[in-house]
């Protein structure tokens, strides 16, 4: 095809804004984190190149591991607890019965609605004394379970040892997202397969291990990605419901992140951090495309 | 287990089914039911009494007059940031990915990798030094870093854009040319209108995700009166923590847009969900 300089600089035109967004706010600011991440700034008086000294620190910072343990310690249990369960749920509404699409609705909501509204009602739900929960356990006598167990009155997000339980537990709440796109995923499945498969006399526990989850493999995969991807950067509910305590136990990375860079003002520092949760993001999402290919069937 | 949605189930699977969903959907619901009680009850029933014995609607009038957060104004800044922030997107967005569906250029599907890549780059990763050239801008302080960055649209709207402008059949296009409409004219009164499902369903998942933006408004705005609501709301948070049914009353203020544009919206929205879905 060949094509005069006119039309080449008609598309450069219309594409321009997002090329100037791009040098302006990804392209740039990733070469200028490289550049800040070795040096020691204030954001008030000059930087000051400091070689490899800021990375040193990283490898010797306690909250860094504190961060990363953290970080890595919500995402193993709420992402495949929200698959199993958004998909059980998908099941679920996955009938067609009357009156289907308010039961749809009232799951999906508050994957909707979350904002920090939200965050604040939960913060005051997981409350020991004041909160729904623990309420709901006094009354129901369910309390007395806890205590039978040995774990006592449960502290939720005031606790060092309940604040990530409790929040995995929130996070199930939101787990209508994916929800919805298994509900997509399982209507797109051919209905001969299942139908196929029960007539080789495939009970329900095959049909749904041998036919359903491998059709929803690419679905499972995205979902996974996505779900692993949004909890590397969990900021908010820390953030809003426990700034990162009690002692530690919420500390995310990006949360120390953002506390190294504007409550600190160590912006050399949080660069190198940035850096580093750029690196882990990559490594996490080549090692998932990897191996995506062993286990995700494509129709 | 795997019954196919087509199926009649008996009604003694039905019944099973309906108890089950009504069990989960309640617990589900129970939080929202407990802000939207608590919203109207006087200080003493919050905890006292399940249900409230009167309305005490004074709630919300009492969280809009209280002096030093300016609840009103907190709807307004998040109101222009999401308004303007999604209208400037989407326009950019849709000239842009007009050119990358239907326009050739030198390097055209090299740069469109360049636009997929940015979509998987975490925000943390751009925070400070996007934060350090917006403070030598002078622009801390101001909606500019919002309202800026969304005129150069946004590369998850770009990428939607483009794969429904690609199923635009040629010979429309084609004949528009003929009767010599420039590429320009094409893409804002033959492609765009077409393009009005997409669009809404983009404008929904925008709008959401700024109203929602905490992280944002946190850097980047610091005096009372230009906060947003959600910035507002976890100041009010921390100066009301324990009068709950005044907290809920603004929680309930500031949940109330999310609630009408999903009920407004659901069919796109939930189309977008889906669509997001299907990109893997």
């Amino acid at each position: 095809m060949k094509l005069n300089l006119r039309e080449h600089l008609e598309g450069y035109l219309f594409i321009s804004p997002w090329i100037l967004g791009m040098v302006l706010f990804a392209l740039g600011p990733i070469l200028a984190s490289f550049g800040l991440a070795f040096t020691r700034w204030n954001l008030f008086t000059e930087p000051e190149y400091v070689g490899w000294a800021n990375f040193q620190k990283l490898a010797h910072d306690p909250l860094f591991y504190t961060s990363v343990f953290n970080t890595i310690y919500y995402t193993v249990f709420a992402v495949p607890l929200g698959l199993v369960l958004a998909l059980g749920l998908a099941m679920l509404v996955n009938h067609r019965l009357r009156g289907i699409n308010f039961f749809r609705t009232a799951f999906f909501l508050p994957n909707v609605v979350a904002g920090i509204a939200m965050l604040l009602l939960w913060k005051w739900l997981f409350d020991p004394n004041f909160g729904l929960i623990n309420l709901f356990l006094d009354w129901t006598g369910l309390m007395a379970a806890f205590e039978w167990i040995g774990i006592g009155r449960p502290q939720w997000i005031s606790s060092r040892t309940g604040a990530m339980p409790g929040l995995v537990f929130m996070s199930i709440w939101g787990l209508g997202g994916s929800m919805m796109i298994f509900l997509a995923g399982l209507q797109n499945i051919p209905r001969e397969l299942i139908e196929a498969a029960e007539l080789d006399g495939a009970g329900p526990w095959k049909r749904f291990r041998y036919v359903t989850v491998p059709l929803l493999t690419p679905t499972i995969f995205f979902l996974t990605m996505v779900g692993v991807i949004a909890s590397l950067q969990v900021f908010n509910q820390a953030y809003v419901m426990t700034q990162g305590g009690p002692a530690h136990a919420t500390l995310f990375y990006v949360l120390y992140l953002f506390q190294t860079a504007f409550e600190r003002f160590q912006m050399g520092y949080a660069c190198a951090m940035a850096l580093v949760l750029f690196i882990i993001t990559l490594i996490v999402s080549l090692i998932q495309l990897a191996m995506g290919k062993k286990w995700v069937h494509y129709q | 287990m795997s019954s196919a949605s087509g199926d009649t189930l008996s009604l003694r699977r039905q019944l099973i089914l309906y108890a089950a969903l009504s069990f989960l959907a309640f617990w589900f619901l129970v939080p929202f039911a407990w802000m939207l009680i608590t919203s109207v009850k006087t200080p003493d029933e919050v905890f006292s009494r399940l249900l409230p014995s009167v309305l005490r609607l004074a709630n919300f009038v009492e969280i809009f007059n209280q002096p030093t957060l300016p609840f009103g104004r907190y709807f307004l800044n998040s109101t222009i940031i999401t308004v303007f922030g999604t209208g400037a997107s989407l326009f950019t967005s849709a000239v842009v990915a007009y050119a990358f569906a239907r326009l050739n250029f030198f390097g055209r599907d090299v740069l469109f990798v360049a636009v997929l890549s940015t979509m998987m780059l975490p925000a943390a990763v751009t925070m400070i030094p996007t934060f350090v050239l917006f403070q030598k801008l002078g622009w801390v302080d101001t909606f500019l870093p919002f309202l800026v960055p969304a005129c150069t649209g946004n590369a998850f709207q770009i990428f939607f854009l483009r794969q429904f402008f690609k199923t635009l059949p040629v010979d429309l296009i084609d004949a528009a040319r003929i009767d010599g409409c420039s590429n320009l004219r094409i893409c804002l009164s033959i492609a765009m209108p077409l393009a009005k499902p997409t669009l809404a369903t983009l404008a929904i998942l925008s709008f959401l995700s700024l109203w929602n933006d905490f992280m944002g408004p946190l850097i980047y705005l610091h005096s009372n009166e230009k906060r947003t609501l959600a910035l507002g709301l976890n100041a009010f948070a921390g100066m009301y923590g324990t009068q709950w049914h005044l907290l809920m009353a603004a929680s309930v203020v500031a949940t109330v847009p999310i609630l009408v544009v999903f009920f407004m919206g659901q069919r796109y929205f939930e189309r977008g969900l889906v669509m997001t879905g299907m990109k893997a």
